[in-house]
Formats: structure tokens, C-alpha cells, sequence
């Protein structure tokens, strides 16, 4: 971290801040699938059974943008994408916001009926792991900002540790919860083992040389070009 | 559960669904933050001008409850068909072109009258329109107004011998029609099972048509079951073949998994799937949940069929 921890108004930093395309490609792209969403209401497109959509819908963009958030310190660390670090915490907040509007449209869906929102919570274990990883994300989201980074210091990375938790929480709470076909959850269950095998230094250290290889290659091979 | 919106019977048009959608996203972008404002949404508003479907007709706007009959164009485009795609909204694009006729019908196994029916000889059944409710596992429910004949006229015809205790169907395999039968996850085809006293049953029909209109590929042309009092996944579509068979035949979603999905699937509030509950059910077209009803509001006329059996048993016992 290159800025000084000083805590400055959002107003006053605005003008000096430049957003790069990946980062403005992460922000409309979080943004669209609430669009999406809105403007099927206005169209008549969230189906005949609106609210199982918006609860597929929006869960599944939670499950997604949280994978890209997870993917973000392996894109730097094996890839040597620096500007992913960037992009980490702005996908973790919409992630944890698609979860909290996920949780939202059921409670909405329960009628806010504490007897049967007890029932579907606590009684099927679908629902109680996805419980579960929204306990584990709001904390993070609400945490992601530089004060609270300092404000926790070793806690803070402690607690964002459990985001891995989080995201092998989500994954089983869409495995069972389909209905036979668990392809589309075994996909992201394949990606955030593979992304949590990402961060084991035994990997990082072979990605590290292998990257050097390359690159050593690319400069060799420009070189010749050149010549 | 406080409110709902329940479409008054006498103004059944699409344009109320469409309306109580658009208030429910309406309210929910104003109020993000506290949803429960949706949940006391404002009722439907007058609507523009309705255009329904052409020639399409039931004896009656409700069912024996009260409740309204699933608009036309909600049937016909929000199906599970698993044989062309799960996903409901493409199901009925992609049945479009599905040739439905010239069609048989095998009908065989321990009968006395072995008979091949051609669709046309099916059709030749009294043929009587049921308005009923299917209620899916997946806990939505529709109410639609089928035209068919009662399973027991056709076994009344073949003659069952006494060995015949279950009645085994089975639905079309056409692969290269339907590109759904391609995944190796499901067991194709599409297999379903009735006791045989169930399928005799006076509920139980085959269904050839709904709204007074032939049944549309999507909806499981040309003639599928109906069996209102279980779960939708029992009412199978497209049948070829059906079989008097003496064992408890095994179903494509007891073949997938015998420890969620029984052979007798009866729709009951107090049996829930092992992961989801069955309490209650969203009601297409309303925004809040109902309470769902023992074997789907027909108590009374199948009663007599599970009498000492108890629905907790369905999948532990036909694993």
C-alpha cells in the first residue's frame, strides 16, 4: 500500500483517483445484473415465477463475483497481474451485496413469517450453509475499508482469511440444492479448490519460476526477432 | 403470511400477472432497503386493453376452491420438460416442431387385450375437461384446465389379469428431437409407475388437451397422465408405452435418486423433500406463499387408497 492510511474525506480524494479499464469493467459488470433485473421487472422478464428467479439469479451472481474475488490474489501471485489486487475488495462488497439481496427476496419469499423462515433456515441444510457463508461475508464487506484494516491489524486478516470458508459454503449450498444435474456447482466447487490450492507456496513457488521461464523465453525470442 | 395477491376470478388476463410483477419490482426499487413494503404492495391496477389467447375455452374461471385458473399463455410457457431442457421458459420454443402424429400407444403386459392404440382411437374416449391443480416438487403450483379421459376407461378396455398390480408408462425416446435425452444423467425414457388402484382411480386421467384446445408439444402432446393428488414429476408426458406390470416399476427420478424422489410422491405439507421443505408452495401469478394442501386438496377421493400407509415411507421404502 503506496497511499498513506490517512483517513480522507471520500469528497476530497475523488479528483485524484483514476480508475483503470479492469476496474471499470468490474464495476458495470457488478452493476448489470441488478439492471438486468430491474428492467425485466419493468418488461415482463423475470419469468412466471419471479421470485424463484431472483433468487437463482441473484445467488448465482453472488456465487460467481465472489470466485472472481477469490481469483484475484492467485491472478497476481501465479500470473503476476498486479492489477487484480485492485479489484479484489470492490468484488468481495458486490458479492456480499448479491448475498444480502439473495437473502433479502427469501425472507421476502417467507413473508418475513418468523415460523417458517425458522422452518427454512435452521431445518434444511441448503439453506442453513447459505445462512452460514452471508454471516461470513457481511463482517468482510463491512471490514474491506482501510480504516478497519488498521483498526484490526493482525484480526483483520484473520477474519478475511475465512472468505475461502465462505466460498466452499456457497458452492455446497447450490450443490444441494439442485436437483440431480450438479454440473454447473461442480464447476465452482472444481474453481475454488483450485483457487485455494492457488495460495499452498509449494504452487506459488513453481508458478514463480515457470513465469520466469516464460519470460526469460519472451525476451530471448524478441531479441532473435529483433536481430 | 398476511397478504397475497390473489387475482379476483372475473379478471383473469395476463396483464395481471404482468401488472403484479411490475408493482412488486416497482416497490422493490424504491425499497431496496426494506422489502417489506412489497409484501403490502398496492393491488393490481387497471390494465390496457386484454388480448387473449384465440379460441380458448373452460367451463369455469376457478377451480372448486376459488382460485383462478393459470392464464393460457403461463401453461404453455413455463413448463418442466427435462427431455428437451430444464430450463422452463425454452422449453416450449424448442417442442415447437416436435411431430406429434401420426402417434401409437402400446398398450401391453399382463392384460387380456393386448391393443396398439393409434392417437385417433384415444381420442375416440369421452373426452372430458378436468380443471386441476398440478403442484410441482419443486413447490410451485398452477391451476389448468385439462381435457382427457379417466386412466381406468382405457384399463377397462385392455382388461388387467389378475396378476397386474402397477401400471408402467413410458414416454418417447426421440433423441434427435429431443436434445435433452442426451445428458447421461437421467435414465431415459422418461418412466413412471401408478399402483394399479391408483391408476384406476377417477382422478387420474390422460389428458390430450387443456384450455378445450389439443395439448401443445411443450405440455406433453400428444396425450400424457394427469394425476393431480402427486407431485407434477408423476403426471408423465408423450407416453408410448404402457405395461400392467406385478412389481412396483422404478421411475426416472427413482433412478436418479431413490433417497429424494419416492414411487408414490404423493403431495403431502408434512412430508418435506429431504432438502427442501414441502409446507408451502408459490402459487404462479402470486407473489406470496399459500399453505400447500394434504394430497394437493384431494383428500377426500384418494384417502381410501393409502389407508395405513404413511408418505414418510415413500422413499426409504423403494430404495
Amino acid at each position: 500500500m503506496d497511499r498513506p492510511l490517512v483517513h480522507i474525506r471520500a469528497w476530497e480524494r475523488l479528483p485524484e483517483i483514476k480508475f483503470s479499464a479492469a476496474q471499470i469493467i468490474i464495476h458495470l459488470g457488478s452493476w448489470a445484473p441488478l439492471l438486468i433485473l430491474i428492467y425485466g421487472g419493468f418488461t415482463n422478464g423475470l419469468t412466471v415465477n419471479p421470485i424463484q428467479h431472483l433468487t437463482f439469479y441473484t445467488g448465482d451472481t453472488a456465487i460467481r463475483l465472489l470466485i472472481l474475488s477469490l481469483a484475484c490474489t492467485p491472478a497476481n501471485t501465479l500470473f503476476g497481474f498486479r492489477e487484480a489486487i485492485k479489484l479484489r475488495r470492490p468484488l468481495g462488497v458486490y458479492a456480499a451485496i448479491y448475498a444480502a439481496i439473495h437473502f433479502g427476496i427469501f425472507l421476502f419469499d417467507y413473508g418475513f413469517d418468523p415460523n417458517l423462515l425458522y422452518e427454512a433456515i435452521f431445518e434444511k441444510r441448503y439453506a442453513l450453509i447459505g445462512f452460514a457463508a452471508l454471516i461470513i461475508l457481511l463482517p468482510m464487506a463491512l471490514t474491506s475499508t482501510k480504516g478497519w484494516q488498521k483498526r484490526l491489524g493482525q484480526n483483520w486478516k484473520r477474519l478475511h482469511q475465512f472468505v475461502y470458508l465462505a466460498g466452499l459454503l456457497v458452492v455446497i449450498h447450490y450443490a444441494w440444492l439442485v436437483k440431480s444435474d450438479i454440473r454447473a456447482p461442480l464447476i465452482y466447487g472444481g474453481i475454488v479448490v483450485a483457487l485455494l490450492m492457488a495460495r499452498i507456496p509449494a504452487v506459488r513457488r513453481i508458478a514463480a519460476s515457470a513465469r520466469g521461464r516464460v519470460a526469460h523465453k519472451l525476451s530471448n525470442t524478441g531479441k532473435e526477432v529483433r536481430g | 403470511m398476511s397478504t397475497s395477491f390473489r387475482i379476483p376470478s372475473s379478471e383473469i388476463t395476463p396483464e395481471h400477472l404482468y401488472l403484479t410483477r411490475r408493482d412488486f419490482i416497482k416497490s422493490m426499487g424504491i425499497a431496496a432497503g426494506s422489502m417489506a413494503l412489497a409484501a403490502c404492495g398496492a393491488a393490481p391496477s387497471t390494465s390496457t386493453a386484454s388480448t387473449p389467447a384465440p379460441n380458448i375455452n373452460a367451463s369455469a374461471a376457478t377451480d372448486e376452491l376459488g382460485d383462478p385458473l393459470t392464464p393460457h399463455e403461463v401453461v404453455t410457457g413455463y413448463n418442466n420438460y427435462y427431455e428437451f431442457t430444464t430450463d422452463k421458459e425454452d422449453v416450449a420454443p424448442m417442442a415447437k416442431d416436435f411431430p406429434t402424429s401420426p402417434w401409437e400407444v402400446a398398450v401391453g403386459g399382463l392384460v387380456k387385450n393386448p391393443k396398439t392404440y393409434m392417437m385417433e382411437d384415444l381420442l375416440k374416449f369421452e373426452q372430458e375437461e378436468r380443471i386441476y391443480r398440478l403442484r410441482c416438487v419443486e413447490a410451485w403450483s398452477m391451476v389448468i384446465p385439462w381435457v382427457g379421459f379417466p386412466i381406468s376407461k382405457l384399463l377397462n378396455e385392455v382388461e388387467p389379469t389378475s396378476d397386474a398390480k402397477f401400471v408402467r408408462f413410458q414416454s418417447i425416446y426421440a433423441p434427435e428431437k429431443m436434445p435433452g435425452q442426451l445428458s447421461g444423467w437421467y435414465e431415459w425414457p422418461y418412466t413412471e409407475g401408478l399402483r394399479l388402484d391408483e391408476a384406476m382411480n377417477d382422478l387420474a386421467i390422460f389428458a390430450t388437451g387443456l384450455y378445450g384446445k389439443p395439448l401443445p408439444p411443450q405440455d406433453g402432446a400428444p396425450i400424457r397422465v394427469v394425476v393431480p393428488w402427486k407431485y407434477g414429476f408423476k403426471s408423465i408426458k408423450a407416453i408410448v408405452k404402457i405395461d400392467l406390470v406385478d412389481v412396483k416399476p422404478t421411475s426416472l427420478w427413482m433412478a436418479a435418486a431413490s433417497n429424494e424422489y419416492g414411487f408414490y410422491a404423493n403431495v403431502n405439507p408434512d412430508v418435506d423433500h429431504p432438502r427442501w421443505s414441502q409446507a408451502t408452495e408459490r402459487r404462479i401469478g402470486e407473489l406470496s406463499r399459500r399453505p400447500t394442501l394434504k394430497y394437493n386438496g384431494y383428500e377426500e377421493q384418494v384417502a381410501d387408497l393409502y389407508v395405513g400407509w404413511d408418505d414418510r415411507l415413500d422413499t426409504k421404502t423403494s430404495s
